[in-house]
This record gives C-alpha cells, structure tokens and sequence, in this order.
C-alpha cells in the first residue's frame, strides 16, 4: 500500500480509515449492552442551559458559544478589532509599514 | 498542426478571446451564454491538464510569441531573449490545474446562484476574463507581462466584487481591493522597472541569470515581496480580504481564492527563479516565515468572533495562507544548506500541498456558505440554525469542508499539515507549536459554526428552505470528491502534483536554462 513520507514518519489514510472503522465496530458492539433510557419528547431531549428553565425558542447562538474565552481575552480583542477599522487609509498605514520594515531589513542585512 | 505545442498560449488565449465573445454570446439566451462559458472553461481546463501532462513528463515547456519559431527563445544572432516567452514549469502546471479546476466549478456553480441577476453577460465576460489573467500570470516568463495580467486579474475580480450593485457592501468592499491591488500593481511594475533599468531585459530566466544583488536589486525585491505578499492577503495587509470575500457573490469568493493564491504563486517564483541564492535566502526567509505565523495567528484569533459566516472562512482562510508562507518560507530559510535536504524541501511541499487543498476545501467552504445564504437569505451566524432538517446535503459538504481546514484525518487538510508540522518542527520546534494550536482552534471555530447554521430545532423562519439547486449541489459534491480523495491518497498527490512544483522551484537552474539553452542551437 502506497504511503505518504512526511521526512520523519508516514501517513496513510486508508490505515487510518481501517483502523477507525475497527473502533467505531467495538463502541457499537459495546453499545449494545447500554441502558435505553432515552425518551423522545420528554425533558432528556431539552438542551441544558446552565439549569434555567427552558423557555420557547431559546436556543444558543453563534454570540453565546466561547464568550467566555472572549471575555477572558478583552485585553487582546479590543486592539485587534480597532486595528480592523474597515478604513482603506488605515489598510494603506499597515502596507506602509510592512514596506518600511521589509526595506531597512532588507538593506541593513545587504552582503 | 500539432495543438498540444500551443497549449501555453490557449489556456490564456482561449478564456481571453471567451470573455470577449461572450456579450456576443448572450444575445442568443441566457442559457447559450451560461453554456458558452462553462464550455470555454471546460476546453480550458481539458487544455490546463494536457499541459500539466506535458511538463510533469518531460520538463518546462516554453512557448514564443512571435518569433521565428515558437521554440526557438534565442532569435538568430541574439544571445539574450527579446521576445515575449511563455515558460511552464511544474509550479506553472500546479497552478493552471488549481485555476482552471476552480473557474469551472464556478462558472457551474453561478449557473444557479446567479439566475436572479440581470447584466450576466458581464459577469460570466468578467469571470473568464480573471481567469485568462490567472492562467496568464502563471505561465509568463516576462516581467512586464506578468504585471499585465496582474491588473487584468485586479481588474476583473474588482468588477466581480462589485458586480451586486444593489449592495452598498459590494461597492465598498470593491473599492478598498481596488486602491490596494493598483497600489501592488504599481509597485510590481517600479520593481519591473528598476530591474529593466539595470539589465535591460524582462526575461525572468535571462534577469535570474543576470542578477546581482545589487541594491537596487534589493529595492526591487523589497517591492516585490510586499506588492505580492499584499495580493496573497498575508497579515497585516490582509484586511481587504474579510471586506471581499462576503461582499463577493460565493463563486466568485472561491475563484477569488485561487486569485490570492497566485500572489504566493509570484513571491514564490520572484524569491526562488528570479533571486534564488543570491538574495540573503534566511533573512528573506524569515521574513516570509514571519508574515506566515502572523496570518496564522491572527487569521484565527477574528475568525472565532465572527457572527458572519462568509467573513467567518474569509478569516479561517487568511490563516491557511499562513501555512502556506510558513512551509515554503522554512524552505526558503533553508535554501543552499545541507537542511533543504533533510527538511526544507519537505516543508516547502507541505506548504505547496496545502495550496491546493486549500483551494478545494475553502471553495467548498464559501459554496456552502452561499448555499445556505441562498437559501435562507442571510449569513448571520446568530439568526441561523436548524438548516440541516432542510439541507442534508450541504450540511454534508460543510462538515467536510469544515473537517479539513481544521486538518481532521483523513480529509486532505490533514496530511499537508502534518507535513508541515513535522519538517517545521526541525527547523523551530515553537513555530510547530503556534500552527498547531491553530488548528485546534480552527477546528472549535467549525464547530461553533456547524453548530451555529445546521444544528439545533427547525426553527420557523427557515421551516420551507429547499436543498439547494442541482447545479450548485453539483459543484459542491464534485470540492467534496476532491476534498476526500486528495486525504485519502495524498501520497499520489504529492508524487504527481507536488514534488515536481516544489521542484521547479529549487531547481532554479533549470528554469533559466529553459529559456536560455533551447535557443542555443539557433543562435
């Protein structure tokens, strides 16, 4: 079977594949022996959502998932978003500066 | 007359010629006209493989405009070239494979999600017109042409951008890519300027010859580097790039991503055909290394607060460019040391191998995602959810899609990061580590936007949202074949596709000696 060198190992997918479906076989073989329990339509089915109760259409959005990580972040956010102006001037200032940078490193490392 | 010895020009010269014909075209239908671009693309692309055959057999082909003979690069009694020559080497093929594959599936693709608009000659003209400048810039082996098709691919997606004019978006996104694509435009042509200056000639392979270092030569380098870094959307001149790629209709937004690529195309061919060894490769190198972690690293940091789906990718992109800059640049660090050998020209293939499956799964990726805006009619990541009840099949595609920019075995994002990861890790165990991380949070922002779109309860103000229509689904699956195929024997990829790119361009040699020694017996 052809494999892909990666300079210190390789990869095969088709291993990978071979031995996934092997892993997926044995957790369904042991699933057979679990509990059914689950009841469609009762409260098992409702999200969880930090003990409140349900109420109709909550639901969690794209805003809620990984606030925390965000918020936790504030100090590193709040640049990165200003820098992210939207302005062309703006995009223009950083170009500039790149070019800038990769001029005097480029002519003070001259051999 | 043999067709296959003009191949170099036709991939240019036919969607060229398409583009023009096709307002012609038009008058007889919208469905003439929808059936003359795809068939010039699909001739394109027939031409493109038969190319990329051509020079993966037997070397770089070269073509010559207007010459004794298109063969003969030296005219008589010339000993350097004058006329306009057309050089394909294997980074040439990898990418008029990845333009020509993309455009097709785009032009399929508008086929459907396009049908709402008037003014489609135009677009369809626009579109074939971007990608005869891709091919272009691709295959030139002058300077000064590849600044003309440079502004003929600034041009047209420009236009492709803004083409939804009742979006104040689309103008404003257009506008920004416009002022910043002519200021690389300029710059590439003072570049190209500096260096006629000096040698007076254009001939890549001819200036690579003759080139000295010099600090002009450094000038021009230094423009170069950032005019075509800027095109590739490299942080911290990325900030076009989330502008355009929402505002752009979703097939355009995934040829747009081929375009971008061709920027690291031309880094890539000016640092290592035109300079090679004779710029100060480990500094240059760095700096390229430097940009790469940066787009990474700040690629994924937006991307995770993203609430629009298409600005979401456009971000997640931005950082897959960063691997690209970050395999081919430790290459580049590496260049003329005993460690090209023994990593550097593995991370260099790891880098260009990433191009190409970022080219399909990011296609994939931004069809999904027109798919969905489609359908639903917004991009709101917090308005959406539930889809997949409605949409099976492009939830399907966007798992996929999903799944190998986050690098998930077996799906091909997988197998040229590990590639990276492995021959990067050799040369600075950190810069490993940060592409890493990255990964891993690109994997959480796919999931956050799976979730987001597809999962959870119908919800009511999607409850009558179809799949979307066979020509789009068509499309996507075919990203989506290629997306697992590529995972699942990327070994073949590699031998086939890329080790012969990542070839080219250390064998700086042999490009030079292409234009330089086939005209030697006419001279």
């Amino acid at each position: 079977m052809e494999v892909l060198k990666t300079g210190s190992g390789f990869w095969s997918a088709l291993i990978w594949v071979a031995i996934a479906l092997g892993a997926f076989l044995i957790i369904w073989l042991f699933s057979r022996a679990f509990e059914r329990g689950y009841k469609r339509g009762t409260d098992q089915a409702d999200p969880f959502l930090s003990g409140n109760p349900p109420s109709p259409g909550q639901r969690v959005t794209a805003s809620d998932i990984y606030w925390g990580f965000v918020e936790a972040l504030k100090g590193y956010y709040r640049p990165l978003v200003r820098a992210h102006s939207g302005v062309v001037n703006d995009y223009l200032a950083w170009a500039i500066l790149v070019g800038a940078i990769v001029f005097v490193l480029l002519g003070g490392f001259m051999r | 007359m043999d067709i296959l010895a003009h191949v170099p020009i036709l991939v240019v010269g036919i969607p060229l010629l398409g583009a023009f014909a096709t307002p012609l075209i038009a008058r007889a239908g919208a469905r003439a006209r929808n059936w003359f671009a795809i068939f010039i693309l699909l001739l394109t692309t027939a031409l493109a493989i038969a190319l990329a055959v051509s020079v993966f057999q037997a070397g770089p082909r070269v073509y010559v405009l207007g010459g004794q003979s298109f063969g003969f690069t030296l005219p008589s009694g010339y000993f350097f070239p004058i006329r306009i020559i057309l050089e394909a080497d294997g980074l040439s093929a990898f990418f008029v494979l990845i333009i020509a594959v993309t455009t097709l599936l785009g032009a399929i693709y508008s086929t459907a999600f396009m049908r709402a608009h008037s003014g489609l000659e135009k677009y369809y003209a626009l579109l074939l017109l971007l990608a005869a400048g891709m091919f272009g810039m691709v295959v030139t082996g002058d300077a000064f042409n590849f600044f003309v098709f440079l502004e003929i691919t600034s041009i047209a997606a420009t236009g492709l951008v803004a083409f939804r004019t009742g979006r104040a978006e689309s103008g404003e996104a257009a506008f920004k890519m416009m002022v910043l694509y002519n200021i690389g435009g300029l710059l590439v042509l003072l570049a190209v300027a500096i260096l006629y200056g000096q040698y007076g000639a254009l001939n890549f392979a001819y200036l690579a010859k003759l080139i000295e270092y010099s600090l002009l030569d450094v000038v021009a380098l230094a423009l170069f580097v950032l005019a075509l870094a800027l095109k590739a959307g490299a942080v911290p001149m990325h900030m076009w790039v989330p502008d355009a790629y929402p505002a752009a209709p979703a097939p355009v937004t995934m040829v747009m991503v081929a375009n971008t690529q061709i920027g690291l195309y031309g880094l890539y061919r000016i640092c290592f055909s035109l300079y090679g060894l004779k710029l100060t490769p480990a500094l240059v190198g760095w700096i390229v290394i430097i940009l790469g972690i940066l787009s990474i690293f700040i690629g994924v940091s937006m991307a995770v607060i993203q609430r629009d789906l298409k600005r979401l990718i456009a971000y997640s992109g931005i950082a897959q460019i960063g691997y690209m800059l970050l395999g081919v640049g430790v290459g580049l660090a590496v260049l003329g040391t005993p460690a090209l050998d023994s990593y550097g020209l593995m991370a260099m293939k790891g880098g260009i191998f990433h191009i190409v499956n970022h080219a399909l799964y990011e296609g994939l990726l931004f069809l999904a995602a027109g798919a969905v805006s489609y359908r639903a009619g917004t991009r709101n990541l917090d308005q959406l959810g539930g889809l997949a009840h409605n949409m099976r099949w492009t939830a399907f595609f966007f798992i996929i899609g999903g799944a190998a920019i986050a690098g998930l075995p077996p799906f091909n994002g997988f197998a040229s990061k590990l590639i990276i990861y492995e021959s990067v890790f050799k040369f600075n165990p950190i810069l490993a580590v940060i592409a890493l991380l990255a990964s891993i949070i690109t994997l959480a922002i796919y999931a956050r936007a799976f979730q987001s779109v597809f999962v959870g309860p119908k919800l009511p103000a999607y409850k009558d949202v179809r799949e979307a229509p066979p020509s789009m689904m068509f499309a996507m699956a075919i990203l989506a074949a290629l997306v697992v195929l590529f995972g699942l024997f990327p070994d073949l990829v590699v031998r086939y596709l890329v080790s012969p790119a990542a070839q080219a361009l250390v064998n700086r040699a042999q490009y030079i000696e292409a234009i330089l020694g086939a005209g030697l017996g006419v001279r």
